[in-house]
């Protein structure tokens, strides 16, 4: 037990620094959706109105959490590949899961930073102080957010193995999430056949447990069906992670760039 | 005769060759996915605000996605040399840096040009936006103005790439900056003024909001000063990004440092 918990921390901690360090997983991951939001708030500006620009505001907030995971989880075991350390990864005496997650995890505390950047952002140049009446249940739903969204990315990171422009469809992904999500329009205002996507994605649910939270509402429902569904697609990551593992080594293709 | 060969030949050899986004499984995400999913990003975003038309957003972020192939693609084709260790062999071949540079421009035009016009065209025929028949051919010539100022810019980020390591940070942040002082979202004269004036110096600005009075009736001449003024900011930064091309290619000899990576 006590191993398998320094294992994860030490995977969690060196993937944090590797991050923290590169200008392109780090400060952009925060810059580029922030850009995005400034956008979007100044649209909500326009009109004034005060309820309007909180909704906004709340989203932007959380809106930066997809683009952390999205992108990087999509090509997590690609850079592994280009790096030359995908077949440690495969060989190590643990399961690939004990691994990525810890990875996407680390992905996910970049996304708390950008929620943290963009909080102060909205507070200092948009005089938009986030009105939350409920702050335990806020950080709750944001940590559920963050821990989903690792799951999530997992789960990306799995699927798009064996895609070599990987990235290119992580980056493909980041808008689609900020509609589907609800960070900055409401589900509602999408067409009818794209509710089911959006409710497919957890963190649909996390920014409804957070939007309950600032209301003063209790925030619970929401946040059981985001863990089911997050808990939902790692056992689908974990899954598909052994199949894809297994047809990689029976035909030699691990090292395909 | 030789120069004009480097520009043309030259110019799409080193496209082919340097940007890797030509593969369908990079290209169809980047794109024809992205700049429409941009488009109805701000779309719904201007729906559920109440602010602006469909057509608003469509022309603003089609346009503004331009900007993608347009910085990408001419960092792509500089930093692609140094990383495949053959600017040595650019910079010390006889060919004048006029052509062989602005060659390298051309088809980035046509490439921002292209994906400019996917972001239209979806946008209208997804969101219902009427733009009359007799807009296209002005909005068409538009869209070139747009997509050939903001290369200019690209190529200006392309000499930096000669001396920054991360260019796609630096692509991104140029991106993420016209996004938001450009009038994509917000039309100029609603931005803050300071905002409004920085935006009147960088590409698209003029060029989106010539975009959109053609798009409402407006005749090209109607947008002539607009599109001179674009025109104008465009070749500002083409000869910023010349100059810096020369400036660093001088100075990469002197310090020995042109294949610092």
């Amino acid at each position: 037990m006590t191993a398998a918990l320094r294992q994860l921390a030490v995977c969690y901690r060196l993937q944090l620094r590797a991050l923290s360090t590169s200008w392109f997983d780090g400060p952009l991951a925060i810059f580029f959706p922030l850009m995005f939001a400034t956008a979007a708030l100044l649209v909500y500006r326009i009109h004034g109105d005060e309820a309007a620009m909180q909704y906004a505001g709340l989203g932007a907030a959380v809106m930066g959490m997809w683009t952390c995971q999205g992108v990087v989880a999509s090509s997590l075991l690609q850079r592994e590949r280009w790096a030359g350390t995908l077949e440690l990864v495969v060989v190590a005496p643990v399961s690939l899961a004990r691994v990525l997650i810890p990875m996407t995890s680390a992905m996910a505390t970049i996304g708390i930073y950008c929620v943290v950047v963009t909080v102060l952002w909205e507070r200092w140049v948009f005089d938009l102080p986030l009105q939350v009446e409920s702050w335990p249940w806020f950080v709750v739903s944001l940590l559920m957010a963050a821990a989903t969204l690792s799951l999530f990315g997992y789960f990306l990171s799995v699927t798009v193995v064996r895609y070599r422009s990987s990235w290119s469809l992580g980056a493909a992904l980041e808008y689609p999430g900020w509609l589907l999500c609800g960070f900055l329009v409401p589900v509602d205002l999408l067409p009818d056949w794209l509710h089911p996507l959006s409710w497919a994605i957890p963190t649909t649910w996390a920014m409804a447990a957070v939007r309950e939270a600032a209301a003063g509402t209790s925030p619970v429902r929401d946040l059981g069906v985001c863990l089911v569904i997050g808990v939902a697609y790692a056992v689908l990551a974990a899954w598909l992670g052994r199949r894809l593992l297994e047809s990689a080594r029976r035909h030699a293709t691990l090292a395909l760039t | 005769m030789t120069s004009l060969r480097i520009f043309f030949v030259g110019g799409l050899m080193s496209y082919r060759a340097m940007f890797n986004w030509l593969s369908p499984w990079i290209l169809i995400p980047s794109m024809v996915v992205s700049p429409i999913c941009q488009v109805l990003l701000f779309a719904y975003i201007g729906r559920s605000a109440g602010v602006g038309s469909d057509a608003f957003y469509v022309i603003g972020n089609a346009l503004n996605y331009a900007a993608i192939p347009c910085l990408f693609a001419m960092g792509a084709t500089i930093q692609g040399e140094r990383d495949g260790h053959t600017l040595g062999v650019v910079l010390t071949s006889p060919a004048r840096r006029l052509p062989l540079f602005l060659g390298r421009a051309l088809p980035v035009v046509v490439n921002g040009w292209g994906v400019a016009m996917v972001g239209v065209l979806a946008g209208t025929l997804l969101l219902g936006v009427r733009i009359p028949g007799s807009a296209w051919p002005g909005l068409l010539v538009v869209v070139v103005a747009a997509s050939a100022s903001c290369t200019g810019l690209g190529l200006a980020m392309g000499a930096l790439a000669l001396r920054v390591r991360e260019s796609a940070v630096l692509g991104n942040v140029l991106f993420c900056l016209l996004l938001v002082f450009s009038g994509v979202n917000v039309a100029r004269a609603d931005l803050p003024p300071w905002m409004g004036h920085v935006g009147g110096w960088l590409p698209l600005s003029h060029a989106i909001e010539a975009a959109r009075g053609v798009a409402a009736g407006s005749g090209l001449g109607d947008v002539s000063g607009l599109l001179v003024r674009e025109l104008g900011v465009g070749a500002i930064y083409t000869a910023a990004g010349l100059l810096l091309l020369s400036y660093f290619e001088d100075e990469s000899r002197r310090r020995a440092t042109l294949e610092r990576t």
